[in-house]
Formats: C-alpha cells, sequence, structure tokens
C-alpha cells in the first residue's frame, strides 16, 4: 500500500544530520503519513480540509506545522487518531505508526493509540481541564486505563510528572481543581498528561499561545527539555515562527490543507523558495517576537475549503504567479534540495526572498536562526 | 461548606421577607372592602367585625404588617373569610395531596427525560434524536387539561385500569393511592419530561462539545467513561438546577390538573380562594408556594455547589 507514493522526506537524514536527531533511514522512524486527506460534509458541499499530507517524523524529532488559521494544521493531526467528528469527517490515506495504519484502525481499536503512543497537548489551558475533577484525577485517569497501574501507584507516577514538568509542592497538589492553578500552571499540568502514558509522539497545538510571554517561553523550553530526556518526537503547531526558530528540526507550511513547503529549518529560514513561505516569513517582525501570532501581511484570505480555486490553490494571493499553470493546474511536490520540498511552479530565488523580507523592514537572518529563537 | 449553606439560606430569608411584603399588600391592594367583598351576600355585621378585627384591618398599616409578620412567623395566617378555618390548618390539610403529585409527577419527567434527553444528544441528528424532540414539541404544546381528560377516557373509562379521579391517603390505602396518583402524575409528569427533555439534550450537547472532553477522548479512555465521567458529570450541574425549578412550580400546585381529577391539592386551594375572594387563605398559599421556591432553591445551590468545586471555594 505503501509502495504507491513516494516516500515523503527522501533525505530528511540530511535534516536529521544538521540537528543531531539522527534518524537514518526507515528505523527510527514512529510516524509516516501519506496521502492524508481529511474532508467534511458540510451544508455548502464537501469541504477538503487536509489534502494529499505526506510527512514522516523520527523519533526524537521536532516537526514544525505552520500556516494560516484553518489550513488544516489541528485537523490534520486530530484525524491520525479520528478525534474529529466522522460523520460529518472522513479520513482517507494512511498513518503507519511502526507497522501498524492508524487509519485503517477503528475507534475502538484506536484507544490504545491514543494517550498512549500519541498524546495532545491543546491550545487552551482554561478550557482543556475539566472543572469539576482533581488534576489528580485527570492526570491518573489515562494511565490507569492504559498502564492498569493500581490508584496509589497512578498518583506516585502522577507526582513525579508534576515535578517534571515543574509545578512546585507537586505532590500536595494532587486533590486541587484546575481553578485553583493558574494558566501556566494548568498548561503545564496538561503538558504532563501529554506525556504520562510516554507517548512516542507528543501533538502541542498551539500549546503556549494562549499564554503571556514569559510563560510561553518557560513552557517551550520544557517541552524541549522533557523531549531530550524522553526522546519523543514532537509535532509542534503555531502560528510563531519564533518559535518554530527556536525548537523545530524540521518545518512543514500548510496552506489550504496541503503541504507547500517543506525544509529543515535552517534550510527554510535560510532559502525559502515557495512564494507563501516568503510571505509569511515577510510577515515577521523579529524574529522570537511573541506579540504576534497572526500572520497577517500576506494581503487577501485563504480559500474556502468547500470552493477552492483550480490550479495552484495560492495563486489567487500570488504575487510572484506569472507561470501560465499556476491558474490550471496544481503544482506538483517537488524535492528542490536533499530533505526540502516545494509546491510551485516557480521557485522564489534566494536574493528575491531576501528582498521581500527586506522591503518589509524585517530581519531574517539567515544561518544562525535557531541560536535566536527563544530557548535561550 | 456549612458557610455557604449559611449565607444562601439568609439571602432566602431576605427574599421571603420580600415575599412577604407583596403578599401582606395583596389585601390592601383590593379595591373596596375586602372583608364585606369576601362576605357578600352572606352579610351580617357581627361576623362582619370579627373577621376584621381578626384580620387586624382595623389598625395602621404599619402594626398590621408587623402583627401579621409576627403571627405569620409563628405560623398564625389567620382564618379563612369563608370557613373560619384557621388559613395554617387548611394548607396543611392540602400539602401531603400536593406533594404525593409533586414528587411523582418529578419522578415520571425525570425517568422520560433523563434518558431522552440523553439519547438525543449522544445521537445527534439520528432517528432518535428527532423523535425524542418530536416527544419534547408535542408535550410543550398539548394543552394539560387535554392531555389529561384523554388520558381518563382511554384508561379510566375505557380501559378502566384506574379510577378516574380523586385522592385517597397513602397512609390510609397505599395501594388505592397510588391507582388514582397514577393518571394524575402521569398528566403532570409528561409536561415536566418535555420540558426537562429539551433541557438536558442541551446540557449534554453542550457538555460534550467542551474542549476537555476532547482531551479526555485523546487520554484513549473508553467512549462511555468519557459520557459518564467527563460529559454527563458537568452536564448534571445545569439539569440539576432546572430540575429544581420544575419541583418548585410542581409544589406550588398544578392548577389544571388538580381541577381535571379532582385532585385536593394547593393549586386547587389557591384557585378556589382567588374566585371566592376568601384573601387570608390566598395570602397563605402565595407564601407557602415562595416558601417551597425557596426552600427548594436553596437544595439546589447546595447540592449545586457539592457538583462545582468553583462555587464549592468561593
Ligand atoms: N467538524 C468540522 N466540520 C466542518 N469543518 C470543519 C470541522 N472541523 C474543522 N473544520 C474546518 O477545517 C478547516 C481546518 O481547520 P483546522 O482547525 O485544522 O485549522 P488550523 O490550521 O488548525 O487553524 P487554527 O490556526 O485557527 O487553529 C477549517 O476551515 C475548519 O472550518
Ligand atoms: S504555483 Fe504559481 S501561483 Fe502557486 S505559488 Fe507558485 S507561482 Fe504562485
Ligand atoms: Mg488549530
Amino acid at each position: 500500500m505503501s509502495g504507491q507514493h513516494p516516500p515523503a522526506g527522501g533525505a530528511h537524514g540530511a535534516a536529521a544530520a544538521a540537528s543531531g536527531a539522527g534518524p537514518d533511514g526507515g528505523a527510527d522512524l514512529v510516524l509516516s503519513v501519506r496521502d492524508l486527506e481529511v474532508s467534511f460534509g458540510t451544508k455548502r458541499g464537501t469541504a477538503r480540509v487536509v489534502r494529499g499530507l505526506d510527512y514522516d517524523l523520527a523519533r526524537g524529532e521536532t516537526l514544525a506545522i505552520v500556516g494560516e488559521s484553518g489550513s488544516g494544521k489541528s485537523v490534520s493531526t486530530l484525524a491520525l487518531t479520528k478525534l474529529i467528528p466522522i460523520p460529518p469527517g472522513r479520513v482517507t490515506g494512511t498513518a503507519h505508526l511502526g507497522e501498524v495504519d492508524l487509519i485503517g484502525l477503528s475507534e475502538q481499536e484506536l484507544l490504545p493509540y491514543r494517550g498512549r503512543r500519541i498524546g495532545f497537548v491543546f491550545q487552551d489551558p482554561m478550557t482543556s481541564l475539566n472543572p469539576v475533577h482533581t488534576i489528580g484525577r485527570q492526570l491518573t485517569e489515562g494511565m490507569r486505563h492504559h498502564l492498569r497501574l493500581s490508584e496509589a501507584d497512578a498518583r506516585d507516577r502522577a507526582v513525579d510528572l508534576l515535578r517534571q514538568v515543574g509545578i512546585p509542592g507537586a505532590e500536595h497538589r494532587l486533590d486541587d481543581y484546575p481553578h485553583q492553578f493558574s494558566g501556566g500552571m494548568r498548561q503545564r499540568v496538561v503538558i504532563a498528561i501529554g506525556l504520562s502514558c510516554g507517548p512516542d509522539v507528543l501533538v502541542a497545538d498551539e500549546a503556549t499561545t494562549a499564554l503571556d510571554v514569559t510563560t510561553q517561553a518557560q513552557l517551550v523550553d520544557l517541552v524541549g527539555q522533557l523531549q531530550a530526556d524522553l526522546g519523543m518526537a514532537v509535532i509542534w503547531i503555531t502560528h510563531d515562527l519564533g518559535v518554530v526558530a527556536g525548537i523545530a528540526d524540521r518545518v512543514l507550511v500548510m496552506y489550504a490543507g496541503e503541504v507547500v513547503e517543506q525544509a529543515s529549518v535552517e534550510e527554510l529560514f535560510a532559502r525559502p523558495r515557495h512564494p507563501y513561505t516568503v510571505g509569511l516569513l515577510a510577515s515577521l517582525p523579529v524574529l522570537g517576537d511573541f506579540d504576534r501570532d497572526e500572520l497577517t501581511a500576506i494581503p487577501g484570505l485563504p480559500p474556502s475549503a468547500t470552493d477552492l480555486p483550480p490550479g495552484c490553490s495560492f495563486h489567487p494571493r500570488c504575487t510572484f504567479r506569472d507561470d501560465p499553470r499556476c491558474e490550471h493546474e496544481r503544482p506538483p511536490l517537488r524535492e528542490v534540495a536533499p530533505g526540502h520540498r516545494v509546491r510551485s511552479f516557480y521557485m522564489v530565488p534566494e536574493e528575491e526572498a531576501r528582498h521581500a523580507a527586506a522591503s518589509e523592514r524585517v530581519a531574517v537572518e539567515p544561518p544562525d536562526v535557531r541560536d535566536q529563537g527563544v530557548v535561550s | 461548606m456549612a458557610r455557604f449553606a449559611l449565607r444562601r439560606s439568609a439571602q432566602a430569608l431576605v427574599a421571603l421577607l420580600g415575599v412577604s411584603i407583596v403578599v401582606f399588600a395583596l389585601i390592601h391592594l383590593v379595591p373596596g372592602d375586602p372583608v364585606r367583598t369576601a362576605l357578600g351576600t352572606r352579610f351580617d355585621q357581627d361576623l362582619y367585625e370579627a373577621l376584621v378585627a381578626r384580620a387586624g384591618l382595623d389598625q395602621p398599616i404599619v402594626v398590621q404588617y408587623v402583627d401579621w409578620l409576627a403571627r405569620a412567623a409563628m405560623g398564625d395566617l389567620g382564618v379563612s373569610f369563608r370557613t373560619g378555618q384557621p388559613v395554617t390548618a387548611a394548607l396543611l390539610e392540602r400539602l401531603p395531596a400536593t406533594m404525593l403529585l409533586a414528587a411523582a409527577a418529578l419522578l415520571v419527567g425525570l425517568v422520560i427525560a433523563l434518558p431522552a434527553g440523553i439519547l438525543s444528544a449522544v445521537r445527534q441528528g439520528k432517528p432518535i434524536d428527532y423523535a425524542a424532540s418530536g416527544f419534547a414539541q408535542i408535550g410543550v404544546s398539548v394543552p394539560d387539561f387535554w392531555f389529561g381528560l384523554l388520558l381518563i377516557l382511554i384508561f379510566a373509562r375505557g380501559l378502566g385500569w384506574f379510577p378516574p379521579s380523586g385522592y385517597v391517603s397513602p397512609l390510609v390505602d397505599p395501594v388505592e393511592s397510588l391507582r388514582r396518583l397514577v393518571l394524575p402524575a402521569v398528566t403532570a409528569g409528561v409536561v415536566t419530561g418535555a420540558i426537562l427533555t429539551r433541557f438536558v439534550r442541551s446540557s449534554v450537547l453542550e457538555a460534550m462539545g467542551a474542549e476537555h472532553v476532547r482531551l479526555a477522548r485523546a487520554k484513549g479512555l473508553p467512549e462511555r467513561y468519557v459520557l459518564r465521567h467527563h460529559v454527563l458529570r458537568n452536564a448534571w450541574i445545569p439539569i440539576v438546577t432546572v430540575t429544581g425549578l420544575q419541583l418548585a412550580t410542581l409544589l406550588g400546585g398544578i392548577v389544571v390538573v388538580e381541577v381535571v381529577f379532582a385532585w385536593p391539592g394547593l393549586g386547587r386551594l389557591a384557585l378556589d380562594s382567588v374566585q371566592r375572594r376568601d384573601y387570608p387563605v390566598l395570602q397563605g398559599a402565595v407564601l407557602f408556594m415562595a416558601l417551597a421556591f425557596l426552600v427548594v432553591n436553596v437544595l439546589v445551590d447546595l447540592l449545586y455547589a457539592r457538583l462545582d468545586p468553583r462555587i464549592r471555594a468561593s
């Protein structure tokens, strides 16, 4: 089945080598997504929300998914374990976690994977926790279910987890309710929940967006630390290119449900080739500035998922469009350098990318972006 | 928690005081002389003067109120203009029938509304949802006297399963009491059930949409567990509130049902006292309804605090 599709990151070894994560070949792949499609039946027709998504995730690696609101970042990860309503949702393609194709499993069959193999941290810590249960209960229920721990063992482990995520006085806080924690502390609890069953993959879906600047930086740092300690892979969904620069190994840029560009973080910041990515980078005032969380500088709006434009889905907003195919033909995802894939007929030259960025009076400092990131 | 209970009770007492002023004013808002009007053609000077003095209507108004309130607090609500019977006794006589019917109707309502509301939320947009919503729509729009009469025609007159009307105390004859309770309880209960079904459905739907429910699913917890501990557990909070309101309404007496089934309850008493201009009885009935309402609300708030740690803390 997977033979039908070309391998996605044929040379992600290059990215990995650069980042030191070290996957080589398929042995260390934890997640391999091919041709993932998600659509919703709506009153206005079928909304094609994720289209032909391919990516690989290596053990210990951090993949950032960026893109404007509505580009399908959340849905594409939620769909992996059918956490979207089905129907109206419909998911096709494959997502191999080890040997198992998650997409082929029923909801019942997916239960052992949810939380146990793929953990989630959602955006808003104020709503992610159930106000009527203690955090101890919310932290232990997954472990008790998956790991069959006794109540006492689960509580011991919960205290360890709370310590790990930096909650002061952890042993006294299990019986507290969420409203007794600040937003930042709640998100630490949610992270602890995500980690509790030792998942292979942690999906952090805008996990720091709702928090203040200092707390954001601390949590970004914390996840980086935990990842190094535990060796799990992280999919970090964000609007914030500063965070991306700080923690990602590789970046997937999504637009209207599809990958428009994918590269290692160094490559992407140094040599963005897709007009959309160039626009995104140009809209970034200063790397690491947390105050902007919306990427609004590209004129126009993304298309509706029920009414996608023909040809390149970015063409109505593209300032580089000069190829006659742009309006009629869907550009293929082409590998332009090892591990660097771009879906465009036109590759923005390096000079021009810098020019676009400079014209917005912004500092996109190419090679060593990681050092300027938030984790310092 | 104890402080919360105390504070809530104190608030309820203040509210009751407010109600008492309104109830007291009632008798003075009536144009003309209430005693004369009440006596009507049975007018008799001695009786008239006795009633006026008994009701304290010859005193200055503030004195009257304080006096009335003091006596009401002691359980003395005056005497009926019609029968001379103490109002408190008249109320207590009706109370068991009302409480029995209210409890039975609420039970019927919940037995209908909880499964129907929960199922239709869980199977939103499926046939069972449409069926439950259809029932709720019909239940709230069908007049209860018509529904009561229909039940009498079918189950009392037609099939002869139940007596058509009347009340027997469960202490006197439990079986007969139950047989007479069924039709009025179903009549009142179906209406209550219809109102509650809608509410249960929307509460459960709202609870299901919460982000923490998605996180609970993302933890890999089985659907039944999620439904029970993260959806229903949270949905109880609003459901308890509305159920309390329904109980308070039922305790005030369900006039129409009581009339159709010749049920000697408070609603009937209040209606009769209005028709006969028997103001002390009306005052007493209204005061009792307010009291029942406040007591139920305090209980609901206490339950609410048990269900929601955020309230407990504040
Ligand atoms: N249940 C649903 N039914 C119909 N459409 C849906 C449903 N859930 C999501 N969508 C649509 O899918 C699209 C992608 O949503 P998604 O939440 O993945 O975007 P996102 O990239 O995560 O955006 P954001 O940055 O705002 O979180 C949106 O257009 C959204 O309206
Ligand atoms: S394919 Fe054409 S329209 Fe699309 S991004 Fe490339 S240049 Fe722009
Ligand atoms: Mg999202």
